[in-house]
């Protein structure tokens, strides 16, 4: 780390695609980077992805090459479980103070998996979005990065955490753990920090939450995946029953000045993938896309054409007015069709919302000291604005995978080129 | 540092449930005894502090430099098992082993032995490795093309306090962003279109004192790698030659060629223009029609003109839609009471962009959703409204505005096509095309060239033909003078995580030639083009590679002494690394190798290999495995497994505890592009009684980091049956199976499906001689 007047130490918050990229780059080229993430693993929503589209490849193909970058990278330290609490100063001298929260697993872990064993308690399963549960001392997933345990707060002070701490032969079980602040002296910060699906129970037509049948678009990611709640068996939550009559609803939140005024960017692909993944488990599905524009730019307009090949994947423009449920639980999408003006009313096993991608950041107290923000919460640095602060991926707007890694490269340089500037002004002036 | 002996130290943990499974003991016979390996040591929790204490001490008192760690697998504990820099020698005993087999049985065990022997004869076949950078490395870098991207791409490079080159063929800079009229909102709030800044732009870079500028220039001739590109410029009818790092490409786009859309009236009336025409027509002043100068007062826009059509361009250019808003917005600026209408079949305005949609809904322009079918010469629109149901026809229109799609430069179409073409890339656009292709373009001395089955015919139709026209920087490779295209023609990349990467190592395309895009993303694209030019430079000092295996300072060595100028290595190196000389010897250009091994794959003589990664190392690894004989009914399965997806996904079945068939023995591979058939017929040849090359999918949506490796694999496999035949051996016991990092559950059944077919064929007759 340099030891000069100014620190060429970049900060990257947040360790989904566009941090990690961003970290991996800038340590690359030669820069020592502390990567936060406030998470117990890295990997983001995409970790959480089943497939990508348009290749219907896993994400955790493409995080592992990023993994083991991080790995022999001794320039990058990652912090998980960390967020930051405030920042001050300027490109070169930065002030950053973190906040991480317990693990109660230290470094000694070996993710042998003998405190899971040593526990009968089961909390829910955020890494499904609490559609499972997990032990109280679990990995985050298969693929978690760093693989290390956590142990979840609900046992902490209970009987379960001596006997978690008793059964693990290597001392990493540390019940003493606390919520710790430090503080970082940072030449220029990334901010990747991510987005949230915009909260499906503010659009209260679409009956979020009034059946389990009505889920929304990472929910299904998790259905999809192997090592989901379902073990990747496009299943109804309500009764584990093959959904085989299933309606995607587009914008469900985007487009929509009462909810987010822009279009989220990903929403209709990533709904065609998931007719594809139904598609792929039964010969006689049926899947409605109800849309009001398919926004499938440049060559994914070919996936479009692929999915829409399909004679069971139905193409309905409209955006439904609401969704009922019947007496026995099953959703019911009502609206009017835009092309054909007909009403209808079609019950389904299963609606997936394709809600849209909203700043993580948006509301949290600590934002103010992130840069420049538009009227929707995205980082967007303006011209003039102090160099030392930049955004990747979603952080600055709804983008898919690729340009997200595509923003965090150049965020990358932009925050190498914030900290050569403020070297050279410091050593001018020394 | 070559010539060192190697001291290695075998350290067994015996934490994490390998202690209670197996017997150290008997893995300390394994090495005291048959290896003779000097120093051994147990400790239960090896990489607590204290057993990597244990490991120090010995290296810090010269008993050992070569440590071997049979604990966990070598994907975890990364940093507590590197010392001094190097990464232990590792044997996978915890997650392929003692998690994935039961505890105490006899096959544990010598399932255990095995990988013990395997990690000891693969550090003996490891030599550490030493950078080898020689001679100048050029820290400059080369921008083609002068336009808007090729403008941010110069600035971003130079303040980062790099020297560039930037060359334009035209005598002015500036691009297509010259005859922008405004140009798209990027900031908040997105609403309104915004003045053209590109003067401003060519004026920073003209006064910046670390570019040079070089306009009404071509590239003719590339030669050399990453560090040491040597580029031959000509101007003006002279020629120079610049010693450069590393090309940034940023030729942009050509608008699609309207004359092909006769259909939609063009060329019918003149006032029917493409947005690119307009762009000049907007001015201040109320919008005039080309014919009569009269005002243009009812205007329509017709969308996707030539886009997402089959005929034409197949893809959605992404930026026509916001292009006619701006266009309808400017339109209604200065003449409030014009009719403004837009067709579309799909509008796009993604992210923020919808802002700009909602302000030209809000300005009155008419947005029309339907499938145009043709433009009259007396401009009357046809088309199918979606809404009505009906075909419609509007006429009384002043003007029609094409909005076409933007085709990528990546190829010149002012220069004559290269003989030795872009049609020869095709392979590359669809890996699986066979090789045939190329070699038969390449490989004069062809022996057997089989065309290909009508279904291979069929599967490796390319997505869509490679552009026509000359090569932009006329690349003097033996693979050909272009840069790779992927569909649609556009520069090749890995377009989901890492977009940068393409096939020429240290020459990176940004801007539309490589994705369609408009003017701000493209500037940010160029910024990431610049951070990789900037790495590869650096790394091409190191002796270091570039992604996926950054960092590694091990390169290929090729042995002429045995070589038999194949060129197959030339042919199948994914990056086009390997050149001739003017024996048609191969010689690798080091800074464009990214060290996956695919030229070792291809080698049948084996005179290639790494210092840490060898024929010599996996035929030795293969030859360590203790084959049991026929009578105790214990079959043994090599399996090749690429470290990047499928050996992960064997690390995943391990820690979620699936069980599988202990007779398998797997030795990890840098790609499966890299596995000559050698080490199969040799393993075959030892006694193993079947063997499995485990490796992602090939395809289209292939997902190899080095892209074909899958590919050849299969190829290389599909050849395998005269082998076995001629070993009188049956042709299921040499088999590919395309695993995901996400199969993790299914490779129990992979593997024991594949053991139980083993099974049923019998033991391989070679065993035991």
């Amino acid at each position: 780390m340099n030891q000069g007047p100014a620190s060429q130490t970049i900060l990257v918050v947040g360790g989904g695609i566009a941090g990690i990229t961003a970290a991996v780059e800038a340590a690359e080229t030669g820069y020592e980077v502390i990567l936060l993430e406030q998470s117990p693993a890295l990997g983001g929503r995409v970790s959480a992805f089943s497939r990508y589209f348009p290749k219907l490849c896993h994400p955790t193909c493409g995080l592992e090459i990023n993994y083991q970058r991080i790995r022999k990278n001794p320039r990058i330290k990652v912090i998980t479980m960390a967020k930051v609490e405030s920042l001050s100063g300027q490109a070169g001298d930065y002030t950053v103070l973190v906040k991480t929260k317990p693990r109660y697993v230290n470094e000694k872990c070996t993710a042998c998996g003998d405190c899971a064993k040593a526990t009968d308690v089961r909390v829910s399963n955020s890494f499904n979005y609490g559609m499972d549960k997990v032990s109280a001392a679990y990995l985050p997933h298969e693929h978690a990065y760093p693989q290390k345990f956590v142990i979840a707060p609900e046992v902490i002070d209970t009987p379960d955490a001596d006997n978690i701490k008793a059964a693990c032969k290597y001392g990493a079980v540390d019940l003493d753990d606390t919520e710790s602040v430090f503080e970082l002296k940072i030449g220029a910060v990334i901010w990747a920090t991510g987005w949230k699906p915009y909260d499906a129970t503010k659009i209260t037509p679409y009956s979020y939450g009034a059946s389990p049948d009505i889920i929304n678009n990472l929910e299904m990611e998790r259905l999809a995946a192997h090592d989901g709640p379902t073990g990747g068996k496009i299943l109804r939550p309500s009764n584990g029953e093959p959904a085989k009559r299933v309606a995607l609803i587009q914008c469900a939140g985007s487009r929509d000045t009462n909810h987010l005024p822009y279009c989220s960017r990903i929403c209709c692909l990533g709904s065609m993938k998931h007719a594809v993944y139904v598609r792929e488990q039964y010969t006689d599905a049926v899947v409605d896309i109800y849309y009001i524009d398919i926004r499938a730019h440049d060559r994914l307009e070919a996936f479009y054409r692929r999915v829409s090949a399909d004679p069971q994947v139905n193409f309905i423009k409209s955006k439904p007015g609401h969704v009922e449920i019947e007496e026995d639980g099953t959703p019911v999408v009502c609206g009017e069709d835009t092309i054909s003006r007909e009403v209808y009313a079609r019950s389904y096993d299963l609606v997936v919302l394709a809600l849209g991608m909203e700043p993580s950041a948006l509301t949290d107290t600590d934002a103010p000291h992130m840069g420049s923000r538009d009227d929707y919460g995205f980082i967007v640095p303006l011209p003039g604005d102090e160099p030392g602060l930049s955004s990747a991926g979603v952080a600055g707007g709804p983008l898919d995978v690729s340009m997200s890694v595509q923003s965090a490269t150049a965020a990358a340089l932009s925050a190498i080129q914030a900290v050569r500037k403020a070297t050279a002004q410091s050593g001018a002036l020394e | 540092m070559n010539n060192q002996i190697l001291n290695p130290g075998v350290y067994l943990c015996g934490g994490c449930g390998i202690g209670e499974s197996i017997s150290l003991d008997a893995l300390e016979q394994v090495a005291g005894k048959e290896y003779k390996v000097p120093v051994c040591r147990q400790h239960a929790f090896l990489c607590g502090d204290e057993g990597r204490a244990l490991i120090e001490a010995d290296l810090a008192a010269g008993n050992v430099n070569q440590p071997i760690v049979a604990a966990c697998s070598p994907r975890v504990m990364t940093d507590q098992f590197t010392f001094e820099g190097t990464p232990a020698i590792r044997a996978n005993l915890r997650e392929q082993v003692v998690w994935a087999q039961p505890a105490g049985e006899e096959d544990t065990q010598m399932l255990a032995n095995d990988y013990l022997r395997m990690a000891i004869t693969q550090a003996a076949g490891t030599v550490p490795t030493v950078a080898a950078p020689e001679g100048e490395y050029s820290h400059t870098i080369l921008v083609l093309g002068g336009g808007s991207t090729g403008l941010n791409a110069a600035l971003a490079a130079a303040n980062t306090g790099y020297e560039v080159l930037l060359v334009e063929r035209d005598n002015q800079l500036g691009g297509w962003a010259n005859k922008w009229s405004k140009t798209l909102p990027h900031l908040p709030p997105y609403r309104d279109p915004q003045p053209n800044t590109i003067n401003e732009l060519i004026t920073t870079v003209e006064a910046e004192p670390a570019i040079t500028v070089l306009t009404g220039s071509l590239v003719t001739k590339t030669e050399g790698g990453p560090g040491k590109f040597n580029v031959t410029l000509s101007q003006d009818g002279s020629s120079r030659v610049e010693h450069v790092g590393a090309i940034v490409v940023a030729t942009g786009w050509r608008p699609y060629d309207a004359n092909n859309l006769v259909h939609l009236g063009y060329g019918l009336n003149t006032d029917v223009v493409t947005g690119i025409e307009l762009e000049e027509l907007l001015t201040n002043e109320s919008l005039q029609r080309r014919s009569d100068n009269k005002p243009a007062k009812t205007v329509m826009f017709v969308q996707c003109a030539g886009s997402r059509d089959p005929d034409h361009l197949p893809y959605c250019s992404s930026v026509c839609c916001e292009v006619s808003i701006k266009q309808a917005l400017q339109i209604m600026q200065t003449d409030p009471a014009a009719s403004v209408y837009v067709l579309f079949d799909e509008l796009r305005t993604p992210g923020t962009a919808e802002e700009f949609y909602r302000q030209a809904q809000k300005a009155g322009v008419v947005f029309i959703k339907g499938k145009v079918k043709s433009v009259s010469a007396d401009l009357g629109v046809t088309y199918d409204d979606v809404m009505l149901g009906q075909e419609v026809t509007l006429q009384g229109l002043d003007m029609v505005v094409l909005a076409t799609g933007m085709v990528p430069n990546s190829t010149n179409p002012e220069i004559e096509p290269a003989e030795n073409g872009a049609e020869q890339l095709l392979d590359d656009v669809n890996p699986n095309t066979p090789l045939s292709l190329a070699i038969k373009i390449i490989d004069n001395d062809a022996k057997e060239v089989v065309p290909p089955t009508a279904e291979q015919a069929q599967a490796s139709e390319p997505v869509s033909a490679a552009l026509p026209g000359g090569p932009l920087l006329n690349l003097q490779y033996v693979q050909g003078p272009h840069i790779p295209m992927l569909v649609d023609g556009f520069s090749d990349s890995h377009y989901i995580c890492f977009p940068y990467e393409t096939r020429r190592t240290g020459i990176y395309t940004c801007g539309p030639v490589r994705r369609p895009m408009d003017m701000a993303e493209a500037s940010e694209d160029a910024a990431g083009a610049i951070l990789k030019a900037i790495q590869s430079i650096e790394g091409a000092a190191r002796g270091a590679a570039m992604h996926p295996r950054v960092g590694d300072l091990s390169f290929p060595k090729i042995g002429l002494d045995t070589c038999t100028k194949c060129r197959r290595c030339t042919i199948e190196c994914p990056f086009g690394a390997i050149e001739e000389d003017e024996n048609s010897f191969p010689i690798l250009i080091e800074s464009r190798c990214r060290r996956c091994g695919t030229c070792m794959g291809a080698c049948p003589v084996r005179t290639i290999s790494f210092d840490n990664y060898s024929p010599n190392m996996v035929l030795g690894m293969i030859d360590a495995v203790e084959v049991p004989d026929e009578f105790d009914e214990k079959p043994r399965i090599l399996i090749f497994a690429c470290e990047n997806d499928a050996y992960p996904a064997l690390d995943m079945a391990g820690l979620n505890r699936y069980q599988y068939s202990a007779f398998i023995r797997v030795i990890p591979v840098r790609c499966l592009g890299s596995v000559p058939l050698l080490w199969v017929a040799t393993a075959l040849e030892k006694g193993f009684d079947g063997i499995m090359l485990m490796g992602c999918k090939s395809g289209d949506d292939y997902q190899c980091h080095y892209v074909k490796g899958s590919a050849l694999a299969k190829e290389r496999l599909s050849k395998i049956g005269e082998t076995l035949k001629s070993l009188m051996l049956e042709e299921e016991r040499v088999t590919m199976a395309e695993i995901s990092i996400a199969d993790s559950h299914s490779i129990p059944d992979v593997i024991d499906g594949f053991v139980e077919t083993i099974e049923g064929i019998g033991f391989n007759p070679f065993k035991g001689f």
